[in-house]
């Protein structure tokens, strides 16, 4: 981690690490005695083809809990259905956690019988969307704004973690078998591969207009990809969907072509993890594997009052159990110290001024946390730049006084998008 | 009921620069060591007695007010004690205990925590309170009168006032050497140029306070200065001895820059030194006062949320 240094009139820096030089070695984390997934939609609203303890699946089944949505999760191994509990993820998220007794020990890693992957956009939605780096097909379907543009990240957005990186500079194959795939079954003409650093030598042959993003944090965030390579910038409150463009990880990207080209989906997921040291290790494990399989794969032991972060840095979510299960978006575990913890404060803006000077996006942070400590959140939209926030993190952490300002924002955003779902169902 | 372990869960970043409050007081006060020093060399145990009894009674009214209004004490981020320490540099050696209770009493509950606290304050609570003493004891805080049993070795009259009252002749046997050396009459830390120079820099470098501010301010100081003695050299001093006499080295570095009542936008901050320096030199030129620092300060401070409105666009923004 960065601390501030003894000089401290520059402004504190972050780049992205490139990964160069010899490809780093993958640890492959054994099959899991029991995998767990989650499915979005909540445990009561419990569907017709809801699969239930006791029953047998196979891998490539399809794990159903309530319809809504269309949610699912793809079975990884074959086994037995051991449990279906609610799970709450955050704000509340409603979940249902799946638990599978795997079969098979030993290798789990045998092929099962063949899906049909027929690529259209519906078996796609169908049968894709659980892959490992969680490719979304959803943004495809919207008709008011229709997609002409996949931008496809060979890096991570968040700080340390080097899965896609990874993914892009091994499995170049799979990744133009991919980009291929998804030219046919979305209609899209023009694919972008963004490449972190200078080092856009080496992809002309995978189909694909190749750029740079720059190395300093945040660039990699859609939002700035957009601003920078593109040359579009995304007005406050829009996505780049609005535009028409749609982003895709590396690793989501293999995954299609991986799924398409051997008939089989892939169930490993490249995650990097992180130990308390601060040393990085590329693992591969089975999308559904418990967090504490691949922490005791790794050596890393867990004491009380250490914290798991899935993520990065930056921008990850800390969980609160080892039995948290990898999920298709996992790119990183992290763990940390609990002497190496910061921890926050209830204390004021002082108003030092350092986070309007990091802002990558120009926001007063200095007068949007005032606001947002008063509940002002509507205030805080319409007069100080609330949803021009790409989420970086940055102001909070350089912030004096430990105030949690990412997290402000993050509960105004989910406050005024709750209210203004209750409005939309009042009228 | 379960023997799994507990983890510290809380939100996104997982990182901290490792920047606090104290450290920004409690260095602050080091910077300003040096003059406090020489002030007490100077005047002898009566200095050290103002600079005692204001640290200790600022953390008390700190302490006095946390407690009966039943919030967080807050004496521990040394916001009070600095509040202490720069409002002893700037009165003399010479100030009664019961003036010293009343200027922390003055500013430390009512120009900082009636406002709300650390970073509340829309006025610096050093400045603001001095300027409340100055309107309300005028000996107690005028030097000549107050350092009248004083005799240092150096010229025992204030520059300023004697700048005001006979022009520039009067000031001709001041030495830049005497003025960075603290060899002038004035505030217990406010008289050493050199210190207060280095102490400012330091701050600087270790980026506790802007740049941009101290900088702007000694350079509407000196702009504004040089205009008015072109205009008549009889009447007003040259630009290097506004800059190294009263409270200007002390406001740019340890007053202007104080962070509630400052901007942080870079054009902001280059408007707000400027403007403090430029008011500064009118009013020691042609305004009813010898310094203009303290008065100044106060009028910077009021346009501060006004001048902070100049900022960038956000990305994205609509309209």
């Amino acid at each position: 981690m960065i601390r501030k240094s003894f000089l401290g009139l520059a402004k504190p820096r972050f780049e992205y690490a490139a990964l160069t030089g010899a490809m780093p070695e993958i640890l492959s984390i054994p099959p899991p005695k029991s995998v767990k997934f989650l499915v979005n939609g909540s445990f009561e609203t419990k569907g017709k083809e809801a699969v239930k303890p006791g029953d047998e699946v196979t891998r490539g089944q399809k794990l159903i809990h309530s319809e809504a949505g269309g949610a699912y999760a793809m079975a990884t191994v074959s086994g037995t259905v051991a449990a279906v509990m609610p799970h709450s993820g955050d704000f509340g998220k409603a979940c249902t956690a799946i638990t599978i007794d795997v079969a098979v020990a030993g290798d789990g890693d045998e092929q099962s019988e063949e899906n049909q992957l027929l690529p259209t956009l519906e078996t796609a939605l169908d049968t894709l969307a659980c892959l490992p780096g969680a490719p979304s097909f959803h943004n495809f379907q919207d008709q008011d704004n229709p997609i002409h543009t996949v931008v496809i990240y060979g890096g991570d957005s968040d700080l340390l973690v080097n899965t896609n990186q990874y993914i892009i500079k091994t499995k170049l194959d799979e990744v133009k078998a991919g980009i291929a795939t998804l030219k046919k079954i979305t209609g899209v003409e023009k694919v972008i591969v963004a490449i972190p650093g200078e080092m856009v030598q080496g992809y002309g042959h995978i189909g694909a207009e190749v750029k740079s993003v720059d190395l300093e944090y945040p660039a990699a965030f859609p939002q700035m990809i957009m601003k920078n390579a593109l040359e579009q910038v995304v007005p406050a409150g829009q996505t780049p969907e609005h535009f028409g463009v749609t982003f895709m990880t590396a690793e989501a990207v293999a995954s299609i072509g991986e799924a398409v080209e051997a008939g089989h989906h892939p169930v490993r997921k490249l995650i990097t993890v992180v130990n308390k040291a601060g040393d990085l290790k590329l693992v591969s494990a089975i999308v559904g594997t418990p967090i504490r399989d691949v922490l005791d794969a790794v050596g890393i032991s867990l004491e009380e009052r250490d914290r798991i972060i899935i993520g990065g840095p930056m921008t990850g979510a800390a969980i609160y159990s080892e039995d948290f299960p990898v999920e298709p978006s996992t790119n990183a575990i992290i763990v940390q110290d609990k002497s190496d913890i910061s921890h926050v404060s209830d204390y004021p803006c002082i108003n030092c001024g350092d986070c309007v000077r990091i802002c990558p996006v120009d926001i007063p942070v200095n007068m949007l946390v005032r606001f947002l400590d008063a509940g002002f959140y509507e205030d805080a939209a319409d007069l100080y730049d609330l949803y021009s926030c790409i989420e970086c993190g940055l102001c909070s952490f350089v912030c004096v006084s430990k105030i949690p300002i990412f997290q402000y924002i993050r509960l105004a955003k989910y406050e005024i998008g709750r209210v203004q779902a209750v409005e939309a169902v009042n009228e | 009921m379960n023997s799994r372990k507990k983890f510290i869960v809380s939100h996104a970043p997982f990182w901290h620069y490792g920047s606090n409050i104290n450290e920004r007081s409690y260095h602050t006060m080091l910077a300003a060591l040096p003059a406090v020093l020489l002030g007490v060399f100077q005047y002898g145990l009566p200095a050290l007695a103002v600079v005692a009894l204001s640290v200790s009674t600022s953390i008390f009214w700190e302490w006095a007010f946390s407690a009966v209004t039943k919030r967080p004490n807050t004496v521990g981020d040394g916001n009070a004690a600095l509040i202490g320490v720069l409002l002893a540099m700037l009165i003399p050696a010479t100030a009664p205990w019961w003036a010293v209770l009343t200027a922390t009493f003055i500013a430390i509950v009512i120009c900082k925590q009636i406002f709300g606290g650390i970073g509340g304050n829309s006025f610096n609570p050093v400045v603001l309170a001095l300027a409340i003493l100055i309107l309300s004891w005028k000996d107690i805080f005028y030097f000549d009168s107050a350092l009248v049993d004083y005799d240092l070795g150096f010229i025992m009259y204030h520059p300023l006032v004697a700048l005001k009252a006979f022009g520039t002749n009067a000031i001709s046997d001041f030495s830049i050497g005497d003025l960075l050396l603290g060899r002038q009459v004035g505030g217990i830390g406010s008289t050493f140029g050199l210190g207060l120079i280095v102490g400012g820099i330091y701050l600087i470098l270790r980026g506790f306070i802007r740049w941009e501010i101290s900088v702007s301010f000694l350079v509407g100081i000196l702009v504004s200065a040089t205009l008015f003695h072109l205009a008549d050299p009889t009447r007003f001093a040259g630009p290097i001895f506004h800059l190294l006499t009263g409270y200007t080295l002390i406001g740019a570095f340890f007053l202007a820059t104080e962070d509630s009542s400052s901007p942080v936008n870079f054009i902001p901050m280059l408007i707000y030194g400027a403007v403090g320096g430029i008011v500064t030199v009118i009013i020691r030129s042609i305004g009813a006062y010898a310094d203009g620092v303290v008065y100044a300060i106060l009028v910077i401070n009021m346009v501060n949320p006004l001048l902070d409105k100049i900022r960038p666009k956000a990305l994205g923004k609509v309209a």
